[in-house]
């Protein structure tokens, strides 16, 4: 018994898209939740966004970035094969309301998270603004998606190889600098991006969500891998989170949590890749 | 038979030196000669004290004649009557606080090994192939939830599948059996031991549901009104861990002693990189505490290569709550004891790695509200000592989510659900509960032993909840 991938997609370079048939998880499933899932019997733990959710198909969309070894793994998996445990809705959904005008910022693979939310965010009546960044021209996820939901979209890559060079931060500062009145902000992508969009938005004091990855293990509470420090207290991104004030996170500490396992990390993925290589895949 | 027998027959265990290099179970059992030889000491008391001492009443002195006369089957299921997980009980239960407490014998010598007689019987019917399933009655029709597959609710739903209600486990983990799972190392309880219980429930025709999380994946109103369930019960644990909450405790390399042992046991770190999930134990480990979880915690470390493994415990060897005789073990096995010192502080270096432990040491002072004598700092006594891992055993708490998302479900301040002490009915109308989030963190009989009460008021709730001022009855000596 697994839970099937009924399509695959492929995004980018290194990022997927999954349609997994996993009917209870479609039932409530919402916008900033996250799933967990185990490949197979020898495989590790790991929390993925709910990129989107079909009750009536039972299905649950996830998107992936292949990073490490188990996204890898995942990556070659295709239509029809099975994953061994998806478990979810985890940690509380999206609080969305209709604030005015939302923008939100997408950094890197951080737009796939998004995306979800750009969507709920809009059927609630905001008018809302996106910029997404990457680090080169062909990392830009979901542009043309982006576009038919949002009422605005901003493209920036590293080396100015696509849309405006610099970072999505940067867009944000100047519509804030030129005095255009922002409601709330969220902001998905790496650590540092999300640290600039909190330093940006701070003086102006706008409200700033953010959607933390910390590593975690069984995604309910019950082992504190996740731990993440906000207003100088302890929470449990898993079950207080995945979303949280970024005003109040300290990011450097979760930046830092995230390398504990570096090395293990590294020794993982380079163990897989030689596996590949002798079993003539590819 | 005459003359008391001072001394038990020891039981054999592996060789310290090279056990702390595997994770293969430390004690290895009787032999039936070795068997027959401890339960001839027994005297067969005609007002047993052992019974008593029991959570759940075995009748020890029956099963231990059945012993004498080599019935080693029949002994097993005179033990199954009152409890059905004797295997696990044998090994994890803390017989020096119960039934080997009162043991007569033990006025005048060793009390009677009746824990390791236990493990015996139940590993001797095991080796004699697939126990036999009894005869399940005819489905009443009724279907019951059973929320979490720790020993309370693999013990309820066992005993209510025998009714013939239609039973459902629901757990939120990837593996069913709660702590025995995922928190008990394999050292002390292996895991194919519990598999096979797992496998007997299966067999009796329970349904178990993995990767479902109550509360989250459907709430259990949800599973009321959308799946017909009749009645509920709730055995989700004490999993919820408790941080110190003191400075630099979110340093890399400090675990709570949940997420260790579940990434060394449940996920299998210990054979990284055969395995996919790693843990990080370096040179020096301390462990904060002295329960059992914490000598498990310890035990693991040295076995996943740290060079040396300090207990750290504010208390002082009379108040720890670990068994005696993993006590024993993690000694022999060269975990060192620091006893009256706690933590005040972690300090780290520029990575975000913790280096440093700043302790205190502690003094008894008062007794406190659970008798034990409070520990109290000692002012000025801080002192650093370097450190690479940190594993913080100090206890664990009820995980809220079930109370959080079950309206009128009430809890205790202890996060604990108010419930009745005798029957397990909780206040909201067809939910009993057992195992720790019913009692706060326990032990495996208890939990057992609260699973199958529960069982027995559902039952009785199922078959008569139509009657008038049932729940009344049912729930008439709670006290909030
Ligand atoms: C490391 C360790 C060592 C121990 N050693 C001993 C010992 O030597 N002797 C002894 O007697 N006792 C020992 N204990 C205590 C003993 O294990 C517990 O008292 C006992 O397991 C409690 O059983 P339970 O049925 O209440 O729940 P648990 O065993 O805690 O199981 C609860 C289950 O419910 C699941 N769950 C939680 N929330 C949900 C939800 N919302 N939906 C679905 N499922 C959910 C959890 O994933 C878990 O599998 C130890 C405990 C630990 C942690
Ligand atoms: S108290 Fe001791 S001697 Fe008496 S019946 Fe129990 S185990 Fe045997
Ligand atoms: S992942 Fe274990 S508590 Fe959050």
């Amino acid at each position: 018994m697994g839970y099937k991938i009924v399509k695959k997609r492929v995004l980018g370079p290194d990022s997927k898209m999954f349609v997994i048939e996993a009917p209870y998880v479609a039932r409530n499933a919402k916008p900033g939740q996250f799933i967990i899932l185990r490949v197979n019997e020898r495989g590790e733990r790991i929390p993925l966004t709910v990129a989107g959710s079909d009750r009536e198909k039972g299905s649950v969309t996830i998107i992936f970035q292949e990073v490490g070894k188990t996204t890898k793994l995942l990556g070659t998996l295709e239509e029809g094969d099975e994953i061994l445990d998806f478990v979810g809705p985890l940690g509380k959904p999206t609080e969305i309301e209709n604030f005015g005008t939302v923008m939100t910022l997408g950094g890197g693979f951080g737009t796939a998270v998004l995306y979800p939310l750009v969507k709920a965010i809009k059927e609630k009546g905001n008018y809302v603004i996106t910029a997404i960044g990457a680090r080169t021209k062909d990392l830009v996820i979901l542009e043309d998606e982006m576009r038919e939901i949002s009422d605005e979209v901003y493209i920036t890559t590293d080396d100015g190889s696509y849309g405006r060079k610099g970072f999505v931060t940067e867009v944000l500062a100047d519509f804030l600098k030129e005095g255009r009145k922002i409601d709330r902000v969220f902001s998905v992508g790496p650590v540092p991006m999300m640290k600039a969009t909190a330093n940006v938005t701070k003086p102006y004091g706008v409200k700033t969500i953010v959607s933390l990855n910390p590593i975690m293990v069984d995604g309910t509470g019950m082992c504190g891998a996740c731990r993440v420090e906000v207003g100088g207290k302890t929470k449990f991104a898993c079950i207080d989170g995945p979303e949280f004030d970024a005003h109040e996170v300290n990011f450097d500490l979760l930046m830092k949590r995230l390398g504990m396992y570096r090395e293990e990390e590294k020794a993982s993925l380079e163990r897989f890749l030689e596996e590949i290589k002798k079993s003539g895949r590819a | 038979m005459g003359r008391l027998i001072l001394n038990r027959v020891p039981m054999k265990k592996r060789d310290p030196k090279e056990r702390i290099k595997t994770f293969e179970e430390v004690a290895l059992g009787y032999t039936p000669e070795e068997a027959i030889k401890e339960a001839e000491r027994c005297i067969l008391c005609k007002r047993p004290p052992c019974v008593k001492g029991c959570p759940v009443n075995i009748d020890i002195p029956a099963f231990i004649a059945l012993i004498q006369q080599g019935k080693f089957v029949e002994a097993s299921k005179k033990i199954k009557e009152n409890n059905p997980l004797p295997a696990m009980c044998g090994r994890v239960c803390p017989q020096e606080e119960q039934c080997e407490e009162v043991c007569i014998i033990g006025k005048k010598g060793e009390p009677v090994a009746i824990g390791r007689l236990e493990r015996f019987v139940a590993d001797y019917e095991a080796a004699q192939g697939e126990v036999e399933i009894p005869e399940i009655p005819p489905p009443t029709g009724f279907k019951v939830a059973v929320i979490g597959s720790g020993p309370s609710g693999l013990v309820c739903a066992s005993e209510l599948v025998q009714m013939g209600h239609k039973v459902t486990i629901f757990e939120a983990l990837h593996k069913p059996g709660g702590v025995l799972m995922y928190g008990i190392p394999q050292f002390r309880l292996p895991k194919e031991i519990v598999a096979r219980e797992i496998d007997y429930v299966k067999r009796l025709g329970v349904e178990i549901v993995t990767n479902f999380i109550v509360g989250k994946t459907m709430t259990l109103d949800e599973l009321r009104e959308k799946e017909g369930f009749d009645a509920f019960f709730v055995g989700t644990g004490a999993g919820y861990p408790r941080f110190m909450g003191i400075p630099g405790e979110n340093l890399l390399g400090i675990y709570s002693a949940n997420e260790f042992l579940t990434r060394v046991n449940l996920m299998k770190a210990y054979m990284f990189p055969e395995y996919d999930t790693p843990v990080k134990v370096g040179d020096r480990v301390i462990v904060v505490g002295a329960g059992n979880v914490a000598m498990d915690a310890a035990r693991c470390a040295l076995r996943s290569g740290a060079s040396e493994v300090t207990i750290v415990y504010r208390r002082s060897w009379k108040e720890m709550t670990a068994r005696i005789e993993e006590i024993e073990n993690a000694k022999e096995e060269g975990i060192k004891f620091m006893i009256l010192h706690n933590p005040v502080a972690f300090y780290g270096d520029e990575s975000g790695w913790v280096r440093k432990a700043e302790l205190i040491k502690m003094e008894l002072g008062e007794p406190d509200e659970s008798g034990r004598r409070r520990p109290v700092p000692i002012k000025g006594s801080e002192f650093r000592v370097p450190v690479d891992t940190v594993v913080e055993a100090i206890g664990q708490v009820p995980n809220p989510v079930v109370p959080q998302t079950t309206p009128g479900l009430k809890t205790t301040r202890w996060g604990t659900l108010v419930s009745s002490p005798t029957t397990g009915a909780t206040t909201k109308e067809g939910v009993f509960t057992g195992g720790d989030i019913m009692t706060g963190a326990a032990t495996v009989i208890l939990a057992a032993g609260t699973g199958k009460v529960a069982a027995k008021y559902i039952d009785y709730y199922l078959r008569n909840r139509d009657k008038p001022g049932v729940w009344e009855e049912l729930t008439k000596d709670i006290k909030e």
